[in-house]
């Protein structure tokens, strides 16, 4: 048996370690005929690192030469798929990453050629938009461990996030709108627990429920009540940015990481948080066996339903987290719909991650990412359609589901109801 | 899981179950889904209550603004045989005519979830499909010009249904391929299908330099109105009804249909039986898709005749409702059709008399999701005693499987 | 010597089912007591009652002679009860010690898991009883047997003193048993008392102190090994004599129907579970595949059938090339097949009898028409196979769901076997099914055979085999070790080839 398995596996590296192989070698072509081509050997690029009004130690511009720098990312991207061809490399997510990383950069090279891109202003930006995608991919998380899937997460977050801003607004306090947007998020969190688990109501329909009741309600108390009212009752302000003594001089990593406001270092908080809980403590270990094999979690007297209840609703808090962002955490006033699927983008992050939290956050800096980049585009006026940029983190998603690049492969027992 | 029937069930089976309405009397399969609506709508009333307003007089402005006044019609009859002059009349049947016409893209779309839901497939991309569908139709109306209508119609249609199609079919094909998640991708291909509107709509397709909208598509395209303006009541409804018999006859009396009942029911018997699963997976999507791409078509064709941004919002969502709602059965698909139509196209009057957002009926419509789901919630709140055992509505098996 | 554990007038009834029904049973301290009984007689109720994971409708528990109430599996924990599941309640992508410690996990700091704990004490257990396992191995890359062995120190680990073995050789090789055994015996000399459970019974024989057996949900007797015989324990589970022997004539083989060369089969989880396997089944004879459970029989039965495709070798039906063909094709090619697994492959519980009755012909004549369905030809076909092959069944509107498992393994044999046929493949044809019905689908299997159909009967049940064989292959790993002529094959050979040891080559055991 032994001796099969690893003959078979063989079989499989072999065929990975060539694909992944050939695909860099493509990557490579396609940076030279994107990008190479089109740029002129004199041109530069100037990539500034500083951020406006950061306290971080100011660093003088980077500039490159922007044919040269394309060529070394070629180089790069062509050298690794050769070596992957001729020895194999171990990690998948390595060659990802230098797919993205190469490709990527040879594109803003190519993009910002005799102009000049605020690289720090990029990734700080990235992080602030991929904040709310990753606070909805934790609630995901948590709650797929643990077998129950939430697609509603895009209701929770937008009935949260009008309820953090009415009661900040009303009691001029934005702790109260954190505070009863986290409560509130469980609440519904909790009633989807109840109808999955009690009813065994079909999960995806509850969160489809939850989704349209979302909408629905908050667009209704908008237009009764908000439209008429913005002053008293749809203008919050937002949390002040805290710029944390001494790391935050750090070039780039300062303003990035160490200047944002209290969602954003929760967010950062949470990653980890949940890391350790899911994999290093006895909950976590509960959890992930109620996902994988509920029955055998049942036969140790781990109440199954009990943990699901509570994983869910730790999911819902977060995502009411994630929806206080929306308003008091980045515009201060609520519009209809303005979640505008963050939601689902959490979802295809928790799937992109594979179920983990870190994962999950890596996930939504990618879809955080593209998402500054599209408005940093048409800054630069570049000759691409921005929209296509946007679409490429969804095709990506769905080319990650084909399981050619990397399966992922959910809990067992994901999207179904214990029954014993 | 119960392995004995009682023989009143067994006997009530008898008599209904050759039309597959979900193995149950008529009087099982109407109960529920009549008692849901009921307690959406009172909680509708609650929550207006609760917000200030006169649920009575709003649900007597929603009666209104969706069937007409009858005395309105009454006195427009009077005057159209009296003098021949048909004016006041058309004003009193507008707010019946209008629910029709808000009805009609519901019943396609209800239909390609429900055909999804016969497959074991959740197509939650209607809306996605809705717009390409929308897009193509638009596409092919404006930009063919001197075509008879007999040609031109049929043609913008087809395209509407393909365009949908194509979209549908993707997701399909990569389940049935890859076992990717059709949720996750249907998802997926819905945000690809609003990026790609924003560009068409601010580029190729853009009819001025002022808004993001198609050009109007000519009137050979257009599916005929009956009345005169302002009425929009068009072929459009009929069509819908047309895709209604067709979908049910094609999943109860057919071999293809019942291959996808199979598929549904169960995919390792279906396989089993010789059944070919990639097939029926990337057939129903493309079906489902082509549904829901007609959708929008009728909506282009029929009433606005140009597609503009955010034209197909809410939509996936609603058609997952008519679907449940329907039980996914044909007729039941046309009846909460007809019942969103008459709700949503009445909303627009409650919103002007009483004052109540339109959103209401949002709220009202999660609701009955929610009722349908668990109708344990309903059996409880009405004390009924449960008929079936097993009756629970499982419709996915969690994501990659 | 002091009863640890006794049950008194326990009942359970599920919807439509009494599955317990005033059942008393007695353990002793430090004995084995015998649970027999067959598929649904209620044993696996009645433990699932005592380890808390079904609430009793009536009855009452003495652990140590004081009265209990078992709430949960907490509870019976508590009580020193543990059970091993006959389906192993591990999580696969888990690692030994993750396993054993979960729902009692030692931590550090009051925070973090204490791996390094467990691990020690799973060593410790490991030597005192002598189950060997590593602690840090994760469960889906351990056999079979290992993995029962995590189940038991899962059980220590918990300081039980009552075991409860539910069926715990039913996926086990003889030698495994043996292994088992030989831990039991370690198990009592601690001062363990074990109930075990199992339908096997010269096991029971083996091992037993005292022999208990159930039949139909209630309590036949108790008996002791040394007054047992097989026959009598036989009689007194399925209450009458029974001979397992068919009554059939001498076969009549004619040319090849079946030429398997060389086969090669990979299964869900791309391991290569068929290796190079080479038989032929002629008409007019019954091919048996003998072997324990996950041998590579499920596989071998998928690629014959087109459910999963093979790697290599070559698939002969009638000289036609079936390497690699759908289902349809083989089912059009006149290959009939009785599933593993009659709920997940045969039927769609969901649809009404007349559908099944017609689920792998439905777009031929009579039952279509081009695309259209004819309703009269499906009906009119159910109601004359119903009638003909005696399902019991208010009428064939009822969901096939509704009927009981010998009942719906009869409209799959009735489907299978109505329309012209060249091969029939009957896997596991009688698996859980009453005595009745076994018979009646034995004969009917043998009747095909006198048509001069060639038939291979894949099963693990060595006694269905020997009665219905007229060649037997024995399947080991993946490859078949012998074919052997039924009449000369005798159980003791069967079974030393079902481990994978030839008779002839193997230096003489005990």
């Amino acid at each position: 048996m032994k001796n099969t398995n690893n003959q078979t596996q063989t079989v499989q590296e072999q065929r990975n370690r060539i694909s992944y192989g050939m695909t860099l070698l493509v990557v490579g072509v396609l940076i030279y005929l994107f990008f190479g081509i089109n740029t002129t050997a004199t041109s530069q690029t100037t990539f500034s690192l500083n951020l406006l009004g950061s306290q971080a130690i100011p660093l003088s511009d980077l500039v490159l030469p922007a044919q040269g720098t394309i060529y070394l990312m070629v180089g790069i991207v062509v050298f690794t798929g050769a070596y992957q061809l001729a020895r194999g490399v171990k990690s998948t997510g390595l060659l990802v990453g230098i797919i993205a990383f190469t490709f990527i950069a040879a594109f803003l090279t190519w993009a910002t050629q005799d102009k000049s891109f605020n690289l720090t202003g990029m990734i700080s930006s990235s992080l602030v938009r991929a904040t709310p995608i990753a606070l909805a991919a934790l609630c995901g998380v948590i709650s797929e461990r643990t077998a129950v899937i939430n697609i509603g997460i895009e209701g929770i977050m937008l009935m949260s996030a009008q309820i953090a801003v009415v009661t900040a607004t009303m009691s001029h306090n934005l702790y109260v709108g954190l505070i009863l947007a986290i409560i509130f998020g469980g609440l519904i969190a909790a009633f989807h627990a109840y109808l999955v688990i009690q009813f065994k109501v079909d999960q995806i329909v509850s969160g489809v429920a939850i989704n349209i009741i979302g909408a629905g309600f908050t667009s209704f108390f908008s237009s009764k009540y908000l439209q008429s009212a913005t002053d008293t009752l749809n203008n919050s302000g937002t949390f002040p940015i805290i710029s944390i003594p001494v790391l935050s001089k750090i070039p780039i990593l300062g303003p990035t990481l160490f200047e944002n406001n209290i969602i954003v270092y929760l967010m950062l908080i949470l990653v980890f948080a949940m890391h350790i809980l899911l994999f290093y403590t006895p909950w976590g270990l509960r959890t992930r066996a109620v996902g994988e094999h509920p029955k055998a979690a049942d036969t140790l007297g781990v109440n199954v339903n009990f943990m699901r209840y509570i994983n869910v609703i730790i999911g819902g808090m977060i995502a009411g987290l994630g929806g206080a962002y929306f308003t008091i955490g980045s515009v201060g006033r609520f519009d209809e719909l303005m979640t505008s699927g963050k939601g689902f983008i959490g979802l295809a992050a928790v799937i992109f991650g594979k179920w983990n939290p870190i994962g999950a956050f890596a996930s939504s800096l990618i879809f955080g990412f593209a998402d500054s980049l599209q408005v940093k585009l048409q800054i630069l006026r570049v000759p691409i359609p921005s929209e296509f940029l946007l679409m490429a983190p969804y095709i990506v998603t769905m080319i990650v589901l084909t399981g050619i690049v990397g399966k992922a492969i959910p809990p067992a027992a994901d999207g179904q109801p214990y029954e014993k | 899981m119960s392995k004995t029937a009682s023989s009143k069930e067994t006997k009530e089976k008898k008599e209904t179950a050759p039309t597959g309405i979900g193995g149950g009397s008529i009087r099982d399969a109407l109960l529920v889904p009549t008692l849901a609506v009921i307690t959406g709508l009172i909680i509708g009333g609650i929550v207006m209550l609760v917000s200030g307003s006169n649920p009575i007089q709003a649900y007597g402005a929603l009666f209104a603004g969706s069937f007409g006044s009858p005395s309105a019609i009454l006195s427009g009859l009077q005057a159209y045989f009296a003098t021949g002059d048909n004016t006041l009349l058309i004003k009193s049947i507008y707010p019946f005519t209008e629910s029709l016409v808000t009805a009609t893209p519901y019943i396609f779309a209800g239909l390609a979830a429900a055909i999804g839901f016969r497959a074991g497939l959740f197509n939650i991309g209607a809306e996605g499909q809705f717009f390409i569908g929308a897009l193509c139709s638009a596409f092919i109306g404006y930009s063919i010009k001197d075509l008879p209508m007999i040609i031109h119609l049929p043609l913008a249609l087809l395209g509407g249904a393909l365009g949908g199609a194509i979209w549908g079919m993707i997701p399909g094909y990569l389940k049935a391929r890859f076992g990717a998640h059709e949720v996750v991708n249907t998802i997926m291909m819905n945000w690809i299908a609003f990026r790609l509107s924003d560009w068409l709509l601010k580029g190729p397709m853009q009819a001025s330099n002022f808004r993001p909208v198609t050009p109007n598509v000519f009137a050979s395209a257009e599916l005929p109105r009956f009345f005169e303006a302002p009425l929009r009541f068009n072929l459009g409804f009929f069509l819908a009804l047309l895709a209604a018999y067709l979908v049910y006859w094609f999943l109860f009396k057919t071999t293809l249909g019942f291959e996808v009942r199979s598929v549904g029911a169960n995919p390792d018997a279906a396989k089993y039986a010789g059944m070919n699963i990639i097939k029926n997976f990337v057939l129903v999507m493309s079906l489902s898709g082509a549904l829901a791409g007609l959708a929008g078509t009728a909506q282009v064709l029929g009433v606005d005749h140009w597609v503009g941004q955010g034209f197909s919002a809410g939509y996936g969502f609603d058609a997952i409702a008519l679907a449940l709602l329907g039980k996914s059965h044909p007729v039941g698909v046309v009846l909460s059709a007809l019942l969103f139509g008459f709700l949503r196209s009445g909303a627009t009057n409650m919103q002007s008399v009483a004052g109540i957002p339109i959103d209401i009926i949002s709220i009202i419509q999660g609701l009955v999701i929610v009722f349908i789901a668990a109708p344990a919630i309903i059996r409880w709140f009405y004390r009924i005693k449960s008929l079936k055992i097993d009756e629970q509505t499982v419709l996915t098996r969690g994501w990659g499987k | 010597m002091a009863n640890v554990l006794e049950l008194q007038g326990i009942t359970k009834r599920f919807p439509g089912v009494l599955a317990n029904d005033k059942i008393d049973i007695t353990l002793r301290e430090g004995k084995i007591l015998a649970l027999l009984g067959e598929n649904g007689a209620g044993k696996s109720t009645l433990m699932n009652i005592l380890y808390g994971l079904y609430k009793p409708d009536e009855g009452k528990i003495f652990v140590r002679g004081k009265e209990v109430h078992i709430d949960g599996p907490n509870d019976a924990i508590a009580q020193g009860i543990g059970m091993v599941h006959q389906h192993f309640m591990l999580v696969p992508v888990m690692t030994v010690t993750e396993n054993v410690m979960l729902g009692i996990e030692p931590t550090k700091n009051g925070v973090f898991l204490d791996q390094e704990k467990v691990a020690k004490r799973i060593a410790e257990i490991s030597n005192q009883y002598g189950l060997e396992v590593d602690p840090a191995s994760y469960i889906k890359d351990l056999p079979v047997g290992i993995q029962q062995r995590v189940e038991i120190i899962k059980v220590l680990y918990r300081n039980a003193d009552i075991l409860i073995l539910d069926e715990p050789t039913a996926v086990l090789t003889p030698q495994e048993v043996e292994g088992l055994f030989k831990i039991i015996a370690t198990l009592i000399k601690a001062g363990k008392s074990i109930i075990f459970i199992t339908h096997k019974l010269k096991e029971v024989l083996a091992i037993a102190d005292d022999i208990s057996v159930l039949r139909l949900g209630r309590m036949v007797g108790s008996i002791e090994p040394n007054k047992a015989t097989p026959e009598k324990l036989a009689s007194m589970m399925v209450g009458r004599d029974v001979s397992l022997v068919v009554q059939k004539s001498a076969p009549k083989p004619k040319e090849a129907v079946l030429k398997v060369e060389n086969l090669f089969v990979r299964d869900e989880r791309e391991n290569l579970t068929v290796q190079g396997v080479s038989f032929e089944v002629r008409k007019g004879e019954v091919l048996g595949i003998a072997g324990v459970q996950g041998n590579g029989q499920t596989e071998l039965v998928y690629a014959l059938t087109g459910l999963s495709s093979a790697e290599s070798g070559t698939i002969e039906l009638n000289g036609k090339n079936l390497q690699n063909a759908t289902p349809r094709q083989i089912l059009e090619s006149g290959v009939s097949h009785i599933p593993e697994d009659r709920q997940r492959h045969g039927l769609i519980l969901s649809f009404p009898i007349h559908d099944n009755m017609m689920l792998c012909t439905y777009y031929q004549e009579p039952f279509a028409k081009g695309i259209s369905l004819q309703e009269k030809a499906i009906l009119s076909n159910a109601e004359a196979l119903v009638k003909q092959y005696d399902v019991r069944t208010p009428n064939i509107y009822v969901n096939a769901g509704t009927l009981s498992g010998g009942n719906q393994q009869k409209v799959i044999v009735a489907r299978e076997f109505s329309r012209p046929i060249e091969l029939l493949i009957a896997s596991q044809p009688t698996r859980g099914l009453d005595v009745g019905s076994i018979e009646y689908i034995h004969k009917q299997i043998i009747n095909k055979r006198d048509e001069g159909t060639g038939v291979l009967v894949v099963s693990s049940e060595l006694d269905e085999i020997l009665a219905l064989s007229d060649r037997i292959a024995v399947i080991y790993k993946g490859q078949i070790m012998d074919i052997l002529d039924a009449k000369k094959a005798s159980k003791e050979d069967l079974g030393l080839l079902m481990a994978g040891i030839h008779p002839s080559t193997s230096p003489k055991k005990k």
